[in-house]
């Protein structure tokens, strides 16, 4: 394992001004992906900046309705918070589908946002890969494609984005709070990942230096909630396709909907025009079905993952039904 | 136990180029490997152990081989099999994954820790003696991570007790041999024996 320095900060503002280049200092806190990624030469930072002291680890609910997620809670806290089990549904089954317990008791809230792709290209140093190394090529387009995506890909980067957390995130609606060089700024969750494009290299909207200190996630919204992972097994293994849903009802029709994609997409994938689709109809197998064409429309499968169009078309409708039932029986 | 430098830079999984482009590369203490090292106490199975170790000393290596305590396996490496599993201040963790230099402050347990740490001061903890009862193992080598999992998954009142629940909360623990099924069988007997007791 290659070396490095490591030192450790007690204040936001030491690891504000410890960071000079994103690649170079990384700041490691339950370091499942990072230590992962650099004992395999992926990631390569010449200093590990320990973050874990910080006062970062609190779940606070605001006045206005929202909750405050500190960086550091882990997935496991997070899951199993009454607030999380009881307001965001969704959320909390998300993170226990993903990963196990030990490696949830070590990862965190702002860890897992950082979450990089199981692309086995990416993971290994020896192919070609944009994403690691610009202007490489991509040996997943011809190569072994079946976990890769088929929504947001790019031709020069088809990975997968592997969070179920994040999927969660997108469903209740979030925002991440970052302090930088410049201060603090707020993203919206869903603009936080970036499609790889001409530059997968690029995979989020962070600058040198700028930390996540929190997530805040979006008042509770109403209506019954589910989280649907399918995967090669039924435990400990990344998506192939997964859907978070949450459904209102109005009578029989739906009044509002929010739809979230893992395990086919470039990153944790809204479906927002499966969700306007949805809007007004009957809560409806037929109408679930219709909203599933218009989530996967744009959908462009590689010589082998076309099976994960049809896959996902189901996890949409079973998982739309699963939080209608829901809805149901909160109603009664 | 003895303080032991931590001088080995290879210990964990690493290419080739790699190696060799460490190897080539100076750095501020004059060497890639050698004179980076910091002094760190780690408490271990109640012991305090000062240790001289490198930023890059991994949890997992520093137990085996600056420590001695060899129960504590090491399968994938990666945090895909459990073989790793340690307690830190009472949760289990994979300890593949977890800088050593990190750790200073936790109270860490190992499997020859385990029956103390839980106030079994003779013999062994039930998880223990419910795993050679069922025969919960074939090759014994996820057997400690295993064990120290389902330890940690008896004491966590989040996790339920239906089959389902701990099935879901065991499944970061791989056994290749696939003994799940006396694992299952030996965690409800220790789970009856533990609520007996209280």
């Amino acid at each position: 394992m290659r070396q490095f320095e490591l030192e450790s900060v007690e204040k936001v503002d030491q690891a504000v001004a410890s960071q000079r280049d994103q690649r170079r200092d990384a700041f490691v806190a339950g370091g499942t992906t990072l230590l992962d990624l650099v004992k395999l030469d992926v990631m390569t930072p010449e200093r590990m900046v320990d973050v874990t002291h910080l006062p970062l680890k609190r779940i606070e609910k605001l006045d206005d309705g929202r909750l405050k997620v500190g960086a550091l809670v882990t997935n496991n806290e997070l899951a199993h918070h009454e607030l999380v089990k009881r307001d965001y549904a969704v959320l909390s089954e998300a993170l226990l589908a993903g990963a196990s317990t030990g490696l949830r008791n070590l990862a965190t809230t702002a860890g897992n946002v950082m979450q990089r792709t199981r692309c086995p290209y990416y993971r290994d140093p020896a192919m070609p890969c944009n994403r690691r190394e610009p202007g490489s090529g991509c040996a997943a387009l011809d190569g072994i494609n079946r976990n890769h995506a088929v929504l947001g890909t790019s031709n020069r980067c088809i990975a997968t984005h592997p969070s179920d957390m994040c999927v969660g995130m997108v469903a209740v609606g979030a925002t991440i709070v970052v302090e930088g060089p410049q201060g603090s700024r707020e993203i919206p969750f869903e603009d936080y990942h970036l499609l790889p494009g001409d530059t997968p290299e690029k995979e989020h909207d962070l600058k040198d230096g700028e930390l996540i200190t929190h997530v805040i996630l979006d008042a509770p919204r109403a209506g019954g909630q589910h989280y649907l992972k399918l995967r090669d097994r039924a435990s400990y293994e990344f998506a192939l396709a997964s859907c978070a849903a949450i459904v209102e009802l109005d009578g029989d029709s739906v009044a509002s909907a929010r739809l979230a994609l893992g395990g086919v997409a470039t990153k944790p994938w809204r479906a927002e025009a499966a969700e306007k689709a949805l809007i007004g109809q009957p809560a409806t197998r037929e109408n679930f079905e219709r909203a599933a064409e218009v989530a996967l429309a744009d959908a462009v499968a590689y010589s082998h993952n076309g099976y994960k169009i049809t896959l996902g078309k189901q996890a949409i409708v079973r998982a739309l039904r699963d939080a209608t039932a829901r809805t149901t029986a909160t109603a009664a | 136990m003895a303080p032991t430098p931590y001088s080995r830079p290879g210990v964990g999984y690493c290419t080739p180029a790699a190696q060799a482009e460490i190897a080539e590369r100076p750095s501020a203490a004059g060497g890639a490997s050698a004179g980076n090292t910091r002094n760190v106490t780690l408490s271990v199975n109640g012991e305090q152990h000062r240790l001289a170790l490198e930023p890059n000393a991994i949890l997992l290596d520093v137990l085996r081989e600056e420590l001695g305590l060899f129960g504590t396996k090491k399968g994938c490496d990666h945090g895909q099999c459990g073989a790793c599993t340690v307690h830190v201040n009472g949760r289990s963790v994979n300890a593949c994954l977890m800088l050593a230099c990190m750790q200073e402050g936790a109270e860490i347990t190992t499997i020859e820790g385990l029956a103390r740490s839980a106030g079994y001061e003779q013999g062994q903890h039930p998880i223990q003696e419910a795993f050679l009862e069922h025969d919960a193992y074939q090759c014994g080598y996820c057997t400690a991570g295993q064990m120290m999992t389902a330890a940690a998954v008896l004491n966590d009142r989040a996790v339920a007790a239906d089959a389902a629940s701990v099935n879901d909360a065991m499944s970061g623990n791989i056994c290749r041999c696939g003994a799940y099924k006396n694992i299952r069988e030996a965690i409800e007997t220790a789970r009856q024996r533990m609520q007996g007791e209280s």
